[in-house]
């Protein structure tokens, strides 16, 4: 954090027009999803959809939330909760899964 | 409220009188009111230990219940813990922050309010369950799923640490964007006090804490309430995803209730040794280090549960690794006492006792981390003794000790020294007497949360009970003292004056007790201990000279106010609004949907009538020409 | 964009900057119900697994609330703009999508009870139920934050210029849609394809 981050809003927002092409490429993507269980991907189904979970996610981040042209804190934030949540749970269901006291 | 909003002041304007309470955004009078409201809630968890002591006094004796003593032990843990150390932080958080960083309120003034009223209804929720059918009785972590069977009552549990924990996140986001949001010109993070410091840590805490409690709470609800299977063995649910859960919360919970006393005893340690801080960015470090790593502990509380080998060496680790943070701070007390002029006052007695005691519970936590020493300890007086020896000895003295120093600010008086050693020493007798056999004890094999002390135990452990019991006699008579001293010096204390310590931190900058607005100019910060800099200069050896009166910006000669400080209006929508939780909580509890459904509109209409009121406060901010007088904003240039 | 920015330490909206934080620690809550979910997804106790999600039927309304964002993000911008009357357009617009998902929900909950499936029968259920339940009261809670903001924005209480108060219910709203989007994922067409 550093002090007096005034990067706020450097003023160029999307246009209209922009926000509906984004929305139609997350359109475009959720097709793509959703293909998924029609079409058998074999073994790259589940990478495949977590990679286009993750570019969802950003993309709604950072436009429509305007992370990409607001302050960087706001996005650390952010980020920052979703990396404590992620390694946190992570381990807990790692040791729920593979880390039990052997039964006696 | 409505009809207030016919008359000429747009919100309810009271300076005096009940309504002035119910309806105080003042941060300054919420710190009073959350110190006010401890002090009871301390009284009736003080008087449950009692119990317990009395009842463990000798052993095989039944003065209570088997059912009651269950009772009475799970509302002490949960009272002390949620409704004492907790809020009296808070208390401190509210009456100091802005005052230390040089603002005028808190950036939320009703959010303020909203989380103390909520604060106390959640209580007065918990304790009404000891008259509607008995008090949670399955411990302050509540395990499921002995919690989520109904003889444990423990839907009053659920309910109502969800209740504290809506309190606690509202306050944690408003004291972050107040913190990082406010501060007055010049005080850079590296200039902030480190009470403020360990305030923002604890509150970041606070922030991703709670909501892990939030879901752990919302599935015992589910499955105490509802017949959800989220614990239930029987059906394949699995008790130790509750532990998990718990302890994600609850490590990080126990730094939340010991940095607050941290931050108070590095502000008195300097005042009273005359030295600044030794090592300020060490010891904000380790703070801020505490506070992560004190994410990756949890499960130091599960190595008798099921968790495997591996994960126990690697939290045995982990744990082991948090000690360093917290030796660090212990060095950097310790060296800024050394070769300081002492004053033994009371504050810095209470410091004192905080950082010896304090040591003594964080070395027999670390004995804890070993595993193969924790399949012995677990589950005895050893950790009993281990945690009240953070907490009491910890938290508490160093909250105390924040009692004695801030007194003067908040009241213009002095609390009586004598009276105030009288407590100090006796305090630290009785404490150590009551808590210092337990490690014995514990050790000797006595079980923790058992109602009646085993005779098999033999002599020894009977001693040691009854030494227990008898420290918590010299804690009572204690405690009186103190409440006396405290109501006496509140009526008929000497005048303080406006710098009883020779203080180094902006809240003395102001009057005693400060102005409505705090500060009629906000101060422009050049330094660390801005207060100390503007009373001192250095000579060349480095020793501190004072400056002469007027030749420095001082804290009387406050004249040529900022014009047009609009205060935060008064509002009675954070009042009205939370007593909605009662009959929502009621209506959960008993499962009665016409309580929560009035719950849940009183909530709406509280809502509502909170965002149409009008914003006198300057909050229709976005009106150019308002924008120089927001009131709430410390950093106000002009 | 002037107006907004106050004299703060950071130069940052109160407002804002609270949203934001509140923000960051919800990952905490909605990860520990998706744990909860993880661990228990074979754990039926003999009763419907996940193969009784209905998969096309999801989409859709996953879809009505991923295009909610667009229509929020566009009041935003007519507000941005002073434009009041359009804002209050595309914000009705997007309570209803709200509104449409909520009700998919309630479909979606009343068919697989009625197929066997409901909270108390095992700890899979339990996990499903609570915790797309709470998503969909955050929903909930978002539209009744838009109706009100409508409301407002007609009584002049809500001005053409403060524009910082749409965007701060829609940075509530997005936020609700990603972790839908999260969900989507990891709770319906994940398990659909791994489990099966
Ligand atoms: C040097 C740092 C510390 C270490 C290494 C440590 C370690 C531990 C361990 C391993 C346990 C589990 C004991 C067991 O149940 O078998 C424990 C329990 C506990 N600790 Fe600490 N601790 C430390 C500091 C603290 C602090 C600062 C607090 C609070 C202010 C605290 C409060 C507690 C509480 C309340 C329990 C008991 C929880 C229960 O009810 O089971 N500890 N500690
Ligand atoms: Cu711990």
């Amino acid at each position: 954090m550093e002090d007096t981050e005034a990067d706020a809003s450097q003023g160029h927002h999307p246009t209209p027009r922009e926000y509906v092409n984004i929305a139609i490429m997350l359109a475009i993507l959720t097709a793509l999803e959703v293909s998924t269980y029609f079409v058998d991907f074999g073994r790259i189904a589940i990478p495949l959809l977590i990679i286009l979970m993750t570019i969802k996610f950003i993309m709604v981040a950072s436009f429509f939330m305007h992370l990409k042209f607001d302050s960087k804190l706001f996005g650390r934030m952010l980020y920052g909760g979703l990396i404590l949540a992620l390694g946190l749970y992570a381990v807990t269901l790692i040791i729920l899964f593979f880390e039990r006291a052997p039964s006696a | 409220m409505s009809t207030s909003s016919e008359t000429k002041p747009l919100r309810p304007a009271q300076e005096t009188g009940l309504l002035s309470w119910l309806g105080t955004t003042d941060h300054k009078r919420i710190g009073v009111m959350y110190f006010f409201t401890t002090l009871v809630f301390f009284a009736l968890g003080g008087a449950e230990s009692g119990l317990l002591r009395a009842q463990l006094a000798q052993a095989e004796q039944n003065l209570l219940t088997e059912e009651i003593y269950n009772q009475v032990f799970t509302m002490h843990g949960i009272t002390m813990v949620f409704l004492v150390i907790m809020p009296l932080s808070a208390a401190f958080f509210n009456y100091l922050i802005p005052l230390m960083i040089g603002a005028r309120d808190v950036a939320f003034p009703r959010l303020n309010a909203f989380s103390y009223w909520v604060y106390l209804f959640g209580g007065i929720f918990l304790y009404s369950s000891f008259l509607l059918g008995g008090a949670p009785n399955g411990s302050w972590v509540g395990y499921a799923p002995l919690a989520s069977d109904s003889v444990s009552n423990m839907g009053f549990y659920a309910i109502g640490l969800q209740i504290l924990g809506i309190s606690s996140l509202a306050a944690a986001v408003n004291f972050i964007v107040t913190i990082l949001n406010m501060r007055a010109p010049g005080m850079t993070f590296m200039r902030m006090p480190v009470f403020v410091w360990m305030a923002l840590v604890t509150n970041f805490l606070l922030l991703f804490a709670i909501p892990v409690i939030a879901v752990a709470l919302f599935m015992l609800q589910f499955d105490t309430l509802f017949g959800a299977q989220f614990f239930q063995p029987g059906s394949g649910g699995d008790p130790i995803l509750y532990q998990h859960l718990f302890w994600l919360f609850g490590h990080p919970e126990v730094y939340i209730m010991i940095l607050p006393a941290m931050g108070i005893v590095s502000e008195i340690l300097p005042v009273a040794s005359k030295k600044p801080l030794f090592g300020y960015a060490a010891v904000v470090f380790a703070g801020a280090a505490i506070g992560f790593i004190g994410f990756g502990v949890w499960a130091h509380h599960m190595f008798t549960s099921a968790i495997g080998p591996v994960a126990r060496s690697a939290f045995a680790l982990s744990t082991m690794f948090i000690a360093v943070p917290t030796g660090i701070k212990i060095f950097n007390w310790v060296f800024t006492m050394w070769g300081g002029k002492l004053k033994f006052t009371t504050p810095m007695l209470f410091s004192i006792g905080f950082v010896s005691m304090f040591t003594i519970g964080g070395l027999s936590g670390v004995t804890h981390a070993i595993v193969p020493h924790n399949a012995q300890q677990h589950d005895t007086y050893y950790v009993v003794a281990h945690f009240h020896y953070v907490l009491f000895g910890g938290a508490l003295f160093g909250l105390i000790a924040g009692i004695y120093f801030w007194f003067p600010k908040v009241t213009g008086k002095m609390m009586s020294e004598k009276l105030g050693k009288l407590h100090f020493w006796t305090w630290l007798l009785g404490f150590n007497l009551t808590f210092g056999p337990m490690h014995m004890s514990g050790l000797l094999g006595q079980p923790r949360r058992t109602a009646v002390l085993p005779g098999e135990l033999g002599s020894t452990v009977e001693l040691y009970n009854l030494l227990s019991t008898a420290g918590v006699v010299v804690l009572t008579g204690s405690a009186l003292v103190f409440l006396y001293n405290l109501l006496h010096s509140i009526k008929r204390g000497e005048e303080s004056g406006l710098d009883p310590w020779d203080a180094r931190t902006l809240e003395w900058l102001t009057a005693s007790p400060p102005k409505h607005h705090n500060f009629d100019k906000i101060p422009t910060v050049t330094h660390r201990d801005e207060f100390w800099h503007r009373k001192y200069a250095e000579d060349e050896s480095g020793m501190p000279i004072s400056v002469p009166a007027g030749a420095s910006e001082d804290h009387d000669g406050e004249d040529d106010p900022d014009e047009h400080i609009h205060m935060p209006d008064n509002s009675l929508w954070p009042f009205i609004m939370c007593i909605a939780f009662l009959p929502f909580g009621y209506g959960l509890v008993f499962l009665n949907p016409w309580l929560f459904g009035l719950g849940v509109l009183w909530m709406v209409v509280g809502y509502f009538g909170w965002i149409v009121e009008p914003l006198a406060e300057g909050d229709d901010d976005d009106v150019p020409d308002d924008v120089h007088d927001r009131p709430t904003v410390g950093a106000t240039t002009h | 964009m002037a107006a907004d920015v106050q004299a703060t330490t950071l130069g940052l909206d109160h407002r804002k900057l609270a949203m934001w934080t509140f923000l960051g620690s919800e990952f905490l809550f909605f990860g520990a119900f998706v744990s909860a979910y993880l661990l228990y997804i074979t754990t039926t106790a003999g009763g419907p697994g996940v193969e009784i999600f209905d998969i096309p039927f999801t989409s859709i309304s996953s879809f009505v609330l991923l295009m909610s964002s667009l229509t929020m993000v566009l009041a935003h911008n007519a507000h941005a703009h002073g434009d009041l009357r359009r804002m209050r357009l595309w914000i009705l617009a997007t309570a209803g999508q709200g509104a449409v998902f909520l009700g998919g929900q309630v479909y979606e909950f009343t068919t697989f009870y009625n197929e066997g499936l409901n909270m108390t029968q095992s700890p899979f259920a339990s996990s499903f139920f609570v915790l797309t339940g709470f998503h969909g009261l955050h929903v909930f809670v978002g539209i009744l934050m838009l109706l009100s903001l409508y409301a407002l924005s007609l009584t002049g209480k809500v001005k053409a210029n403060q524009d910082v108060k749409t965007e701060m219910i829609g940075l509530y709203w997005h936020f609700v849609d990603i972790i839908w989007v999260v969900i989507f994922t990891v709770v319906y067409l994940i398990p659909e394809i791994a489990v099966l």
